[in-house]
């Protein structure tokens, strides 16, 4: 009964903080409601004892990924509200309406067809990290080196990107500047 | 049964909120005595025995004062911003065992709120939450001390994350499992099984990450008086800003517990001293060491701060693993 309840709850919330994610004119509102959405997601994993993707989806949605937008949201005055440019009222809302449905259908599909079944059933002789490491490195071996690799090379280019100035300290280079004045105004 | 699970859980969820609640403000009492002490002063001594009651003094005073909210600030986000932080130190406490199980009238309590396996990842995921806490003040705050104080929360907070992670993988490596129960079971065999003797590496930067996480002084850029005023902490006043401090001294004994627990032995008897009492000290020592180091290091400067978390602990905690992954290859 509790996890009954402590689902309406969770979905309640969820959709509500979605909610205001996407009616929101104000970044902030945004921004805050989208990374509790994501902490509320959290607790279905919890619900479902898949301890290990409950603390990852904190990890590294709230955690990692909302706080670089939130990083982002610092050099722009999110106090103001945004000004939206939507053409067609209709488009949006047919677009997202279907997305919304396809997934529903696609997560439906176990309950509706009794060919789909999980490949990998959650076991009680190995612990949630353990479970997640064996698919990981046997059956996914090579799709999880490949997205290691992508990883890889998508922080290189970040990095060069980046550093066109890096050799150039702003804080070293004032000190410098400010004695090469200095040593002008002697002469 | 369930019932009986729940209503224990609730009153553990009490007795921890209550006693950390308690224990942060008398957190701030200790800090200013002995920080009065290694500066040669004397502290708090007019209120009450030796100053004493200058918690309670301080606690009236957060409470009554006016809950004032600046004209130029997001309201709603300006109000929840210190909840955020108070809520994220304490659900963070929720998967630390932080004694021995005991037994009263028959019945067994675990004293952990939610025993989940994966524990150890748990408390620093919630830790890391914690940093929408000044972010979000510094951001509905309206105030361009406030807007550089988030600023320095993001890049601290997620660079340092890194640290934590990386230096804590070692450990998770050679116990083999993420709850910190097991961690403790581990080191269950007297001083000499503890972790710091075969991580010692990863233990101080463990400890170094969480002066940065827990926002204490060489690294409390966050509220760096000299540079940003109060930081994100700038508008803020009463209850609000107390919420703050709560949340923080809530951390600084989170991390106790779970330097305690990973590194020296956590509730095992130590000696003559039984489990209970040893972790007790242990929490107690690490407090200790981050008011010491208050008083003794001074503050960094933010881009120092960066440089040694990019170019010097990150690289040293990657290299710990890689030395520790040969090692238990061979």
């Amino acid at each position: 009964m509790y996890e009954t309840i402590a689902f309406y709850l969770f979905a309640a919330l969820t959709i509500v903080m979605f909610t205001i994610t996407v009616m929101s004119r104000n970044a902030l509102y945004a921004m805050t409601s989208l990374a509790a959405g994501m902490i509320f997601i959290s607790a279905f994993f919890f619900l479902l004892d898949a301890d290990f993707l409950g603390v990852v989806q904190i990890i590294v949605y709230s955690g990692a990924v909302m706080a670089v937008y939130a990083f982002a949201m610092i050099f722009m005055d999110t106090l103001r509200d945004v000004k939206e440019k939507n053409p067609s009222k209709k488009i949006v809302f047919f677009l997202s309406g279907m997305v919304a449905l396809l997934l529903v259908i696609i997560l439906l599909t176990p309950l509706i067809s009794e060919k789909v079944q999980a490949l990998y059933p959650f076991s009680d002789e190995v612990g949630n990290a353990e479970a997640v490491g064996i698919v990981l490195f046997t059956k996914y071996l090579v799709p999880f080196e490949v997205a290691a690799i992508m990883l890889l090379v998508a922080m290189i280019a970040g990095i060069i990107l980046a550093s066109k100035r890096m050799d150039e300290s702003i804080t070293l280079k004032i000190d410098q500047e400010i004695e090469e004045e200095l040593q002008k105004g002697k002469r | 049964m369930e019932s009986a699970f729940i209503i224990e859980t609730i009153i553990k969820i009490l007795v921890v909120l209550g006693l950390f609640s308690a224990l942060a403000g008398f957190g701030t009492y200790v800090e200013r005595k002995v920080l009065a002490f290694m500066q040669r002063r004397l502290g708090p001594m007019h209120v009450g025995p030796y100053g004493i009651l200058q918690v309670l003094a301080d606690g009236i005073k957060l409470f009554t004062k006016e809950d004032f909210i600046p004209q130029g600030a997001n309201r709603i986000i300006f109000m929840i911003a210190p909840i955020i932080t108070a809520a994220t130190a304490f659900i963070a406490m929720a998967a630390i065992p932080m004694f021995p199980e005991f037994t009263i009238g028959g019945y067994t309590v675990k004293p952990i709120i939610s025993d989940i396996n994966v524990g150890l990842l748990f408390v620093l995921g919630v830790m890391a939450t914690g940093l929408y806490g000044p972010l979000l003040a510094g951001m509905a705050s309206g105030n361009k001390w406030s807007l550089l104080g988030a600023a320095r929360t993001a890049i601290q907070y997620l660079s340092y994350e890194v640290v934590t992670g990386l230096s804590i993988l070692a450990p998770v490596m050679i116990v083999g499992s993420l709850s910190l129960i097991d961690f403790n079971n581990y080191q269950s065999g007297g001083v000499s099984d503890w972790l710091i003797w075969k991580q010692p590496v990863a233990f101080i930067l463990f400890l170094i990450a969480g002066f940065a996480e827990t926002n204490r002084t060489p690294f409390d850029l966050l509220e760096h008086e000299a540079e940003v005023i109060s930081g994100y902490a700038t508008e803020y006043s009463g209850m609000r800003w107390g919420l703050f401090f709560i949340g923080e001294y809530a951390n600084m004994f989170t991390i106790g517990f779970l330097v305690s627990l990973i590194f020296l032995g956590g509730f095992n008897d130590l000696w003559f001293i039984p489990g209970a009492i040893a972790i007790l000290l242990k929490v107690f020592f690490f407090f200790f060491l981050f008011l010491w180091t208050r008083a003794s290091w001074p503050h960094i400067r933010p881009d120092q701060l960066m440089w040694l978390c990019w170019k010097v602990l990150m690289p040293i905690a990657v290299i710990n693993v890689v030395i520790t992954g040969i090692v238990m290859m061979f």
